[in-house]
């Protein structure tokens, strides 16, 4: 398995070495230009919104990059029209996790329970479908009309559609475990707990973390919908009172602070993946490079 | 299987037919035969006659043969509606310690045998006995070794042999401990924090190897464990298998459609026929053990054998040949 090491300490450079740092620099040169044209791109998109904001359209509709800066800067130096803006996101991410982790829990556990039992899915599968076909946005007003201006109808709402996304995929993957996989643990003695905690569980966990990815988008859609329906505090009812006072600079700011949450959280999921899945081969991103 | 069975009459053409195949047998506890329920129990008085010396574990007239089915048939339910039968009236019987390879045309329905003696599928007629017990769910003591990867590729090396001892209720360091044992009679000292997808594809069989060894059945099945391999990692890992197996006493079923792999391993050879399958003819494999899995296929003794089984099997190869073609056309 060992490869051929070269021996320290030798003199000058082989051409293998020499093959070695060319490759290096010129994946750097390729790492610089990819990060330089990204940059131009959002330069020339910004530039052009604010010059055409300035001279062509009306700013009041369409807003312009230096209002919503002004904006943000506004939030977090002094305070929103409803407290602090960190009493916002602190809300509103509250909401998000809450609805993320029961939905996410909750969806697993009953999408490897119908997964691993026929009878059950066959039972329940007309009422899943119809519950799916749902549209269960609209459940948001039913919840703050039940669970009130609070908390618990945003976690409510975020639930639902974190529910589904999660459950969805959960049932697929128990269903889909390796027939081989588990006569082999029954050949070695497996009873059916044991089957379900070391071959179903981490055989669905690839489909379950393949899912979690949008459900926490789901979660934070939930939270700030709910929010927007009925609320006292959170981003939802900031954006909903931008739009109330035609504050348009008001709802890009609001949308930047969410998409900033939202891409955190995926960080944090995929790092997450990675621990969980180490044992899968490297993704096909790590191919030889030509030299 | 009692006198009263072993006393049931062969027919002449039954006992030529055997004979010609040099079939002798001191009991029926290791009879093999695919002769209809009236000969079921074989050993036709002719065959205790003469035996010659093998190096098996001899036989006695009480030993219980560890592995028994008698006109055991499967059918399924196929896909498009009818039925499909992939074993009819199968008998074989295999002792304690004996290793038989069943070989057969692809896809004739040698593995549901084994599934049938494992306890995975129940039998749609017939009796299937372990230990002469019926099978109803899976007996004590049985390996299995599948056609395709079982390592489980979440776990390490390690982990995937100590999967056997924990489900038996092993504690954790007892189970790391005979699971780092079996790690290292099968080669892999050192590779024992490796993942499946690091290994190389003989390496992950050495794995199942010792996943299904450090449970230390007493019968091992195997179905075709080695066919998804190249020519040499085959040879390799036949040597291998021979080694491991040697000294344990258990009985092996070494389902194959390779007839050489059959030769080398095996003490005896039940040919099957295209499907659904039964067993066609026993042929005893005289061959010295300890044998050199890669060197005995040069001898002529190899090819002797080898000649006289093919016969046999060429005829059911032929069958299936023939339907293949039809199907395509």
């Amino acid at each position: 398995m060992s490869h051929d090491v070269a021996l320290p300490g030798a003199a000058a450079p082989t051409d293998e070495d020499l093959a070695v740092s060319s490759a290096r620099a010129a994946v750097r040169r390729r790492k610089l230009a990819v990060t330089g044209v990204r940059l131009l791109l959002v330069a020339v998109w910004l530039g052009s919104w604010e010059l055409s904001a300035t001279y062509l359209i009306d700013p009041f509709y369409y807003s312009k990059p230096s209002a919503i800066g002004g904006k943000l800067v506004d939030w977090f130096t002094q305070t929103t029209a409803f407290g602090s803006i960190w009493t916002q996101i602190s809300y509103t991410l509250q909401e998000a996790v809450a609805g993320f982790a029961l939905g996410g829990v909750a969806g697993v556990l009953l999408g490897i329970v119908l997964g691993r039992s026929r009878f059950v899915a066959d039972v329940l599968a007309p009422f899943i479908k119809a519950a799916n076909a749902i549209p269960r946005i609209v459940l948001a007003s039913l919840f703050v009309i039940w669970f009130g201006l609070g908390m618990s109808s945003k976690i409510a709402t975020a639930f639902i559609l974190v529910f589904f996304a999660v459950f969805f995929n959960a049932f697929q993957g128990a269903r889909e475990v390796d027939r081989g996989l588990v006569n082999n643990a029954r050949i070695l003695g497996a009873g059916r707990a044991q089957i379900l905690w070391t071959i179903v569980v981490p055989s669905a966990t690839s489909w379950i973390l393949a899912s979690l990815h949008s459900a926490f988008g789901f979660a934070i859609i939930g939270a700030v919908v709910g929010e927007y329906s009925g609320a006292d505090k959170g981003l939802g009812l900031l954006i909903n009172n931008a739009q109330g006072t035609f504050d348009s600079a008001g709802i890009y700011a609001g949308m930047i602070i969410i998409t900033l949450i939202a891409l955190v959280a995926e960080w944090l999921l995929t790092l997450l993946e990675r621990r969980l899945l180490r044992w899968r081969p490297a993704a096909s991103g790590s191919h030889d490079v030509q030299i | 299987m009692g006198e009263t069975e072993r006393a049931h009459a062969c027919t002449l053409a039954e006992v030529r037919r055997e004979r010609t195949v040099r079939i002798k047998r001191k009991t029926p506890a290791i009879a093999v035969n695919s002769a209809k329920d009236d000969l079921r129990g074989l050993a036709a008085q002719g065959f205790t006659a003469s035996r010659p010396l093998r190096t098996v574990p001899a036989m006695t007239s009480e030993t219980v043969p560890v592995i028994e089915l008698v006109g055991a048939t499967k059918r399924f339910r196929s896909a498009s509606g009818g039925v499909h039968t992939a074993v009819r009236d199968l008998d074989l019987t295999v002792a304690a310690g004996e290793f038989v390879a069943v070989v057969g045309p692809t896809g004739c329905g040698k593995s549901t045998t084994l599934s049938l003696v494992s306890g995975l599928e129940p039998p749609s007629h017939g009796r299937v006995a372990v230990n002469g017990r019926e099978v109803t769910g899976i007996p004590e003591g049985v390996g299995y070794m599948f056609q395709a990867d079982a390592v489980l590729p979440w776990r390490t090396v390690l982990d995937n042999v100590t999967l056997g001892p924990r489900y038996r209720g092993a504690t954790t360091s007892d189970a790391r401990d005979r699971a780092r044992d079996w790690v290292g009679r099968v080669g892999l000292g050192g590779f024992e924090d490796y993942y499946p997808h690091q290994l190389s594809g003989g390496m992950r069989k050495r794995v199942a190897l010792a996943q299904t060894l450090v449970n230390e059945p007493r019968i091992l099945l195997m179905d075709e464990p080695f066919s998804a391999l190249d020519v040499q990692t085959r040879g390799l890992m036949q040597a291998e298998l021979l080694r491991l197996w040697s000294g344990t006493g258990a009985a092996v079923v070494f389902v194959t459609h390779d007839l050489e792999e059959a030769l080398v391993l095996a003490d005896r050879v039940a040919v099957m026929t295209a499907g659904p399958a039964t067993v066609k003819q026993v042929f005893d494999v005289r061959l010295p053990r300890p044998r050199d899995a890669e060197e005995i296929r040069l001898t002529s003794d190899f090819l002797d054998v080898y000649r006289e089984v093919w016969e046999s099997l060429r005829e059911e190869v032929q069958i299936t040949r023939e339907r293949m073609s039809g199907r395509v056309a």
